[in-house]
């Protein structure tokens, strides 16, 4: 190629980096304006890690795709001793604790499960001889695979870690071609187990959580203050919002964690529909990315993880705007890439890393020639 | 047999890519799940959350409107307003009642007594209702106040109005007083400006009637407050509009200095200006403080009015009824003038009238009495003799048509107008015939007879200018008052009477005007309370068995300006207690200093002015165990 650009930059995926500065951008001055127009405590910060775990990605692409495959077994031994180790920190300092600090940053192993997660069911799968997948043996290991970190989150307590691992863990599945008859009997079951586990399994705030999502006019001033307020920012916004910098809900600080999980609300009460379509198509050009990266992935580990990874980007979005919208109950997972959080951040950019790889390594079929 | 089912990994792909599509569609499907939700909150339901968002952010005060003044006739202030700072309860808001309490109590120095009021009110009071702690503070102790208020959640400290009467208790009954509202007030109009704290609204009194009037219009403050109920900047301020002022007849000096004048005793001055109609003072003593009252009754205050048997929460000179006893003689004397009774026509009193074999007394043995002289000396035989010749039917309407039994559209909450009583009233009432004995107590004011004070002076006045005045409160432009029927000449004789009884040989000259040129006419009354029993003939025994002293009086003699009444009760005499007290009282029109002079000597033998004695009256009731007041009084 001849151009002034020097090929090492010509070669970047520019694609998604476009996505994501996009979404990042966006996220930042929203933060910024959250802030009473400044760049402490969160644009500021936001940007810079967005820069950092962007060199982080890109140096990840960079790996080859035998890389993964070879490290994905032993990442998940670590992250499962590492959610020991913080379960045993919990013990001592007294309480649960999710996070190990490192003085840079702060590592949460369960989040960090999330990817992982998807690694090793493709490892799995990619190792499955293909006329097994219908067998017991496609089952067990998946099974085990899922439960171990599962179980350790659960006691933390964080449920939303193990519905994010089975998510993650059910997509590949799915993907890998599990039969659908899995699907659908798993389907019924969560239809007949869910009132059990409502009742017997969850504790009352998370009772609460649930009822008042259905109901949030019962308790406005209580949990269901963060539904009945996001609702408020985001329907005063109207179409083109209140302007840059106008947003009373969260200025006024009406509008609970208005620069982390209901940082969309944040954005539509000054953008209004026109910011919500915004960031609802640079999703959806993010999606078709990391799909079409799946697809043109000539081995089945890369098809699997890059679906499986999208999915789990995919998780994030939906359960947070849904919550957001007030069709889901509240639950405490970011808005991927717009959300000022660290450790979210890092674990959407080990993603997309992963995924960079895979783009540009997309392998050969078994069997051909390299 | 079975058939082993063959996979091979490129089926695998193939399942891979459709279920891929699949996974994209739903994603896709979740995506338009949310555009969808979100268009509809932020469009087809804009309206409603914009309105939700603004009534987050702006924080609406109200903003008690200052009511009304009320001056005097030459504008002096009767009530005012004054700015304070004040302390309320929001008892809804109310976290640990009895520690905050406690904790204000400390702070701002408050009696057992409020504190006890306190108490009371929080119990009594609706979650929306706020309670008064206090008001009239200065700065330092407001903000003591100010500065806790992160510990003492439902306490409302703010800068406002309050009611404030110069003149204090001397114009309790006339002008009434403000007070909260009352549940059931607030139940029949739930307009959130009667819970604003601060806010007033009239009780008693003009206060009361008139208050559309003063009320005003309210202003309303709007701030902008984070969630956390911190103002972040004054949006927009609608101040206000205060009450209108109302004028009144009243002539305040005057109505102070009369009351004051009644001193200890238990009475009521009324003066009219008999051209005009103008009530010029409508004192009646003893009277609660309406400053302290406004700020809400402490127990030991009401204690201290209760106990009281002069009752200082009735208004005397128009809700007071007294027989009038002989200040209705020149009433019904007009009358024998009328039917045809020569006024040199003469009765000897021989101490009585014989009514069959019933003797009526009369005060003394007066020999030949004509009109005028009857008048003077205020002999009984003389009225008892004309009053059976013409009858009590023919004298009723006379009274009546001086003023005597009626009621008048004046803006008071009530009114009493007592009794004139006729041969159809007493059949009506008892359905019994009217007796000539009935004849002759009515004639000299005893008997069914019964009048207020306020009614007496409009007598007095409409004699003194033969001008059919009626009387007002508020000051404003009348078309003149006609004439009343009566020849000139009989009221010249009526009038020449009246004269003698001060200026003359009569009952009241002791009470004569020591002003040069000036002369004030008059007539004693002593009513009794009850039968003559014994030997006791009311002018001794229990305060309350004793007679009533009135007077009625006009001045000056030559060219009448002013008619007034003044009734004292259980004061054994008109001529005793009323007389002197209408003398200093029409002396004070004329030579203030001289009035003043007077007043100052006799006060120093009562124990002070009105303020210093209630003040020294309270200082004995504390203490005493007191039961609580009613919240509302008057009602």
């Amino acid at each position: 190629m001849n151009s002034i650009v020097p090929a090492p930059i010509a070669a970047l995926p520019w694609r998604v980096i476009f996505i994501l500065a996009a979404l990042v951008g966006f996220g930042a001055t929203v933060l910024y304006s959250a802030a009473g127009g400044h760049f402490e405590p969160w644009a500021g910060k936001h940007v810079i890690r967005f820069v950092v775990l962007l060199a982080m990605a890109i140096a990840m692409s960079r790996m080859k795709l035998e890389f993964w495959k070879s490290m994905t077994f032993p990442l998940y031994l670590l992250l499962l001793v590492l959610l020991v180790v913080v379960q045993l920190m919990g013990f001592v300092g007294g309480g649960s604790q999710r996070w190990i600090n490192l003085g840079i940053i702060t590592l949460q192993p369960s989040e960090l499960m999330k990817p992982v997660m998807v690694l090793a069911a493709a490892w799995f799968f990619d190792r499955l001889p293909p006329n097994r997948i219908y067998g017991f043996d496609a089952i067990w290991p998946l099974g085990a695979i899922l439960l171990l970190p599962s179980i350790l989150v659960i006691i933390q307590p964080d449920f939303d870690a193990a519905i994010a691992y089975a998510f993650g863990l059910g997509v590949v599945g799915f993907m890998a071609g599990l039969p659908l008859i899995y699907f659908i009997s798993a389907g019924v079951g969560v239809a007949v187990l869910a009132p059990l586990v409502f009742f017997f399994g969850l504790k009352a705030y998370q009772q609460d959580r649930v009822l008042i999502f259905l109901n949030p006019q019962n308790d406005p001033l209580g949990a269901g203050y963060h539904i009945t307020q996001s609702k408020i920012a985001i329907g005063s916004g109207g179409i083109f919002g209140k302007g840059f910098g106008n947003g009373t809900q969260s200025h006024l600080d009406y509008l609970p964690e208005g620069h982390t999980d209901f940082v969309f609300a944040t954005m539509a009460e000054e953008w209004g529909i026109v910011g919500g379509f915004f960031i609802l198509f640079m999703y959806y050009l993010l999606m078709r990315w990391g799909l079409s990266v799946a697809m043109q992935s000539k081995t089945r580990y890369g098809q699997l993880v890059a679906a499986g990874l999208t999915c789990t980007i995919f998780f994030y979005i939906m359960i947070n705007l849904l919550m957001v919208v007030g069709l889901a109950p509240v639950a405490g997972i970011p808005l991927p890439f717009v959300s000022h959080g660290g450790s979210s951040m890092l674990t959407m950019m080990l993603c997309v890393g992963i995924m960079m790889s895979i783009e540009r390594h997309p392998g050969a079929k078994r069997g051909q020639f390299q | 047999m079975k058939v082993e089912k063959q996979v091979t990994s490129g089926q695998l792909d193939f399942t891979f890519t459709r279920r891929a599509a699949f996974v994209g569609g739903v994603q896709a499907a979740i995506g338009l799940t949310v555009a969808a939700r979100m268009s509809y909150i932020a469009v087809a339901d804009n309206e409603k959350y914009k309105l939700l968002a603004e009534s987050n952010r702006v924080n609406l005060t109200i903003i008690p409107p200052r009511r009304g003044w009320f001056v005097d006739r030459y504008g002096k202030p009767i009530a005012t307003n004054r700015a304070d700072f004040r302390v309320d309860i929001i008892p809804d808001r109310l976290v640990n009642k009895e520690q905050t309490v406690k904790t204000l109590a400390e702070l701002l120095a408050l009696s057992t007594d409020d504190v006890d009021r306190i108490h009371r009110e929080l119990k009594l009071a609706q979650g929306f209702q706020p309670v008064q702690v206090a008001d009239g503070l200065d700065y330092e102790r407001f903000a003591a106040v100010s500065v806790r208020l992160p510990d003492l959640p439902g306490v409302s400290p703010r800068q406002g109005y309050s009611r404030f009467y110069p003149s204090g208790a001397a114009v309790g009954h006339l002008i009434g007083y403000v007070g909260t509202v009352s549940a059931e007030e607030y139940q029949k109009n739930k307009n959130p400006l009667l819970i604003t704290p601060g806010f007033k609204v009239g009780k008693d009194g003009l206060e009361k009637t008139l208050e559309d009037r003063l009320q005003g219009e309210p202003g309303a403050k709007r701030t902008e407050v984070t969630a956390r109920g911190k103002i972040v900047r004054d949006l927009a301020t609608r101040p206000d509009i205060p009450g209108k002022p109302v004028q009144l007849t009243i002539d305040i000096d005057l109505h102070n200095y009369a009351a004051r004048r009644l001193g200890l005793e238990s009475g009521s001055v009324v003066i009219f200006d008999c051209l005009t109609g103008d009530i010029l003072t409508m004192a009646s003593m003893p009277c609660y403080d309406p400053n302290s009252f406004s700020d809400g009754i402490g127990r030991v205050e009401w204690k201290m009015l209760n106990s009281d048997d002069h009752i200082p929460m009735l208004n005397k000179a128009l809700q007071g009824l007294y027989p009038p006893g002989s200040t209705v003689k020149p009433a019904a004397a007009l009358a024998m003038l009328h039917h045809g009774v020569d006024p040199e026509e003469t009765v000897v009193c021989g101490g009585g009238y014989r009514l069959g074999n019933r003797v009526f007394k009369c005060l003394g043995r007066h020999g030949p009495m004509n009109m005028a002289n009857a008048l003077m000396k205020s002999c009984n035989t003389y009225f008892y003799a004309m009053g059976r010749r013409i009858g009590y039917d023919a004298i009723a309407p006379f009274s009546k048509a001086l003023g005597l039994g009626q009621e008048f559209p004046l803006p008071f909450p009530s009114q009493r107008y007592g009794t004139i009583p006729d041969s159809a009233w007493k059949m009506r009432k008892y359905d019994q015939k009217w007796s000539e004995s009935d004849t002759l107590n009515a004639t000299i004011g005893q008997g069914y007879v019964s009048v207020s004070p306020f009614q007496l002076a409009i007598m007095a006045a409409r004699i003194a200018s033969g001008l059919n005045i009626q009387p007002e409160i508020i000051l404003k432009k009348r078309p003149a008052p006609g004439r009343l029927s009566f020849p000139e000449e009989h009221l010249a004789v009526v009038r020449e009477g009246m004269n003698r009884v001060v200026n003359g040989d009569g009952t009241a000259v002791r009470s004569r005007l020591d002003i040069p040129g000036i002369a004030m006419a008059g007539k004693t009354g002593t009513a009794q309370v009850r039968r003559i029993a014994g030997s006791q003939r009311g002018q001794s025994g229990a305060w309350k068995y004793r007679d009533h002293g009135l007077f009625v009086c006009f001045a000056p003699v030559d060219n009448p300006r002013y008619g007034a009444s003044v009734v004292i009760e259980h004061g054994m005499g008109g001529a005793r207690a009323a007389a002197p007290i209408a003398k200093d009282v029409l002396t004070f029109l004329y030579d203030r200093e001289k009035a003043m002079a007077s007043l100052e000597a006799l006060e120093a033998g009562w124990g002070g002015n009105i303020e210093q004695r209630m003040a020294s009256k309270y200082a004995a009731f504390q203490g005493q165990p007191a039961a609580p007041p009613p919240l509302d009084p008057t009602t």
